[in-house]
């Protein structure tokens, strides 16, 4: 299949750009710094990715620069089969101290995270669609699934991010539109450097490996590592007087 | 990608498992997290010091997330790559197009900067040299804050001095090499039971002439007139017609959950494991086709084996004895072993065909022998009478292994080779910026 990846350098999308290219899929690259994306479309070249990598210039921040990012991956993948899917892993973290004493801060992350990645999944939707049909993946957040007082702030941008990407699953899969949601819980990458890491903290392989039969099968959502999945079962159902009480 | 087990909070320890106060910062971005540390580390395969941070700039980085393939050239295996890429993943990725490392070590849970920082060697050094060798070019980021190549026409003593240079000449970033093409994935093997520690020597140089991987596994509880009796290992890579068709499957890697209790691996148990394995080999001589893991990596199938050492942990004592010297100094090295009631789990003898590239490689011509040794009490003694004894023969010690010398044996058995190496690092950093617990120790770096 033909992917193009908005967040492939780094993290989670590192590991899943690796999985698809050692099993010989089509990637384009799109980011923020060219050298970047030029190293890490060099390594998915030497793991067996099918034909060259492509990389374009873009930037979560400019939302005017989606369009002819998304293009120039269609344009590539005009005749070796047509664009398929469309992952994206990018997005800004930060704790929630960070985020109350940095009104900049919060301002940039709740732009990028849901507003701007919001913008990006419209211009890649209508790409796919266009195509016939694909499947669009987004990393959103378990940190959405209820409010919870150590994640407010990012939380709440995972949340709405969470039920535009539903509600776009629902409103598109009869037209062949199969939109993955992602919900991984706490991985060890540099987003997560230096912060304690709770019980059932994973890898990236292994959850690039969950995330990818998920693409494959085109299931809605995904927890990832696996046990968040129960974990994010019970949360759900917590009556709201125990979420106030708990302290993760 | 199989990385190193947890550590208790604030403590960092080697593959050994003594620990010192310290911590690390893992990135993707090494010329970001580089800046301002006095070391970076890989997979922590060192067995003593050499990946610890000093008492006065106890956080390292962690280079094991940078880890991209920045170039692969299939027509001359020419390899460029991130120096925290492991040759596990390496070998994962270019092993099945017919790729392979040109020189290995006994794992493969070593990082490239890692490969490089010990210039480490294996079973074909006296064929092949060292990794170091087969390098081409580094990108480092050196005491100053610059980020630079060099290779070596460019900053040639700089490079020369990185090879086996132990981490301390600048922070490696970036690794170029050259690959190996293999004939097929599989590994023909001849081995040998060998009498005494002298045949065992005229055996290794003999095999040699035919053999580009050899390697012997000597039992060092026997004394008298079988000590060094083992088993002599060749090998070499099977031709497409003499090869199975089928890639090898590589084998489960079982892990060791718990520590053992520290007398698990007592003089008892290390007895009877080197009689067990002298005897499996029940035929005096074998031949037949082999994993290529199991044939490099035997260790390897038992993740965090040296849990099994417990919780004080274990030294590896590796030397090498000019031939110079004679046969007869290895006998004595373990006669010294022997006599102080030390016993070796896993005793290893090779030949070494040539000096190795680096400033301070360990390799050169000889014979070497790796002792894997229980920390007990009177350890730091019996590493004395083992180093006076190699002194004498006027060998050296791998740093890569070390955690026991002392600073006046190990300036004495390099009083030849240290002064160029510490002009390189005044040159590039009069004020040692850049330092481990190990340089602290045997060089005598501002703590």
């Amino acid at each position: 299949m033909n992917v193009v990846f908005l967040g492939a350098t780094r993290g989670m999308g590192r590991a899943l750009a690796r999985q698809m290219a050692e099993r010989g899929d089509g990637l384009f690259l799109l980011g923020r710094a060219a050298d970047e994306l030029e190293r890490s479309a060099r390594d998915l070249d030497a793991r067996g990715a099918a034909g060259p990598v492509g990389t374009a210039r873009c930037d979560l921040e400019v939302p005017e620069g989606f369009g002819a990012a998304l293009d120039a991956a269609v344009d590539a993948f005009a005749g070796a089969g047509g664009l398929g899917v469309v992952v994206v892993t990018a997005g800004v973290f930060a704790t929630q101290d960070a985020l109350e004493d940095d009104p900049a801060l919060l301002e940039r992350m709740l732009r990028v995270n849901f507003a701007n990645t919001v913008l990006f999944c419209e211009a890649a939707r209508a790409r796919l669609l266009e195509a016939g049909g694909g499947t669009l993946c987004v990393f959103s957040s378990v940190a959405g699934e209820r409010g919870r007082r150590t994640v407010v702030l990012y939380g709440a941008s995972k949340a709405g991010l969470s039920r535009y990407l539903e509600g776009l699953d629902h409103r598109y899969r009869g037209r062949g539109l199969r939109v993955v949601t992602v919900k991984p819980g706490f991985v060890r990458t540099d987003m997560t450097e230096g912060l304690d890491a709770p019980p059932f903290a994973g890898e990236p392989g292994p959850v690039a490996a969950r995330v990818l039969r998920a693409i494959d099968r085109g299931a809605p959502v995904v927890y990832a590592p696996a046990p968040w999945a129960a974990v994010m079962a019970v949360i759900r159902r917590l009556p709201r007087a125990v979420m106030r009480r708990v302290r993760f | 990608m199989p990385g190193v087990r947890r550590k208790a909070r604030g403590t960092l320890e080697g593959w050994g498992r003594q620990s010192v106060a310290g911590s690390e910062v893992r990135s993707e971005d090494l010329v970001r997290a580089t800046r301002d540390a006095p070391l970076s580390r890989g997979l922590g395969r060192s067995y003593g010091d050499a990946s610890l941070p000093p008492p006065g700039a106890p956080r390292a980085v962690n280079t094991t997330r940078a880890d991209r393939i920045l170039a692969f050239d299939e027509r001359t295996g020419r390899l460029r790559a991130e120096a925290g890429l492991s040759l596990f993943e390496l070998n994962r990725v270019l092993m099945p197009r017919g790729w392979f490392t040109p020189v290995t070590p006994g794992t493969q849970f070593v990082t490239l900067g890692g490969m490089v920082a010990a210039d480490i060697h294996g079973k074909n050094q006296h064929a092949a040299g060292d990794f170091g060798d087969h390098v081409t070019a580094l990108r480092m980021r050196v005491a100053d804050g610059r980020v630079l190549e060099c290779r070596p026409t460019l900053e040639p003593e700089l490079f020369a001095a990185t090879l086996g240079g132990m981490g301390l000449t600048g922070h490696i970033l970036e690794v170029e090499a050259q690959w190996e093409r293999i004939p097929s994935p599989w590994i023909h093997q001849y081995s040998r039971r060998i009498d005494d520690l002298d045949a065992f020597q005229q055996a290794l140089v003999d095999a040699a002439a035919d053999w580009p991987f050899t390697v012997g596994w000597i039992d060092s509880t026997t004394r008298g007139a079988h000590l060094g009796r083992g088993v002599l290992m060749c090998g070499r890579w099977a031709e497409p017609s003499e090869a199975p068709a089928r890639f090898p499957r590589s084998t489960l890697r079982a892990r060791l959950p718990v520590d053992l209790p520290g007398w698990a691996l007592g003089r008892t148990s290390v007895r009877a494991f080197n009689e067990l394995y002298y005897w499996r080999h029940w035929r005096r001589e074998a031949e037949g086709l082999v994993r290529p893991e199991a044939f490099f990596y035997p260790l390897d199938a038992l993740r965090d084996w040296n849990r099994a050492y417990g919780p004080r942990g274990f030294t590896q004592y590796q030397c090498v004895l000019p031939h110079e010297a004679g046969p007869s100094s290895a006998r004595r090295l373990m006669e010294v072993l022997t006599s102080r009631g030390g016993a070796s789990f896993l005793t290893v003898i090779k030949d070494f065909g040539r000096e190795g590239p680096g400033l301070l490689s360990f390799p050169r011509p000889g014979i070497t022998l790796a002792l894997d040794i229980p920390v007990r009490d009177d350890t730091q003694a019996l590493v004395d009478a083992l180093n006076e004894t190699v002194l004498d023969a006027g060998g050296r010690i791998y740093l890569a292994k070390d955690a026991f010398t002392r600073r006046e044996h190990f300036r004495a058995m390099e009083a030849e080779r240290l002064p160029a190496f510490e002009a390189v690092r005044d040159a590039w950093d009069p004020s040692r910026r850049l330092r481990s617990a190990l340089s602290v120790r045997l060089f005598g770096d501002p703590a």
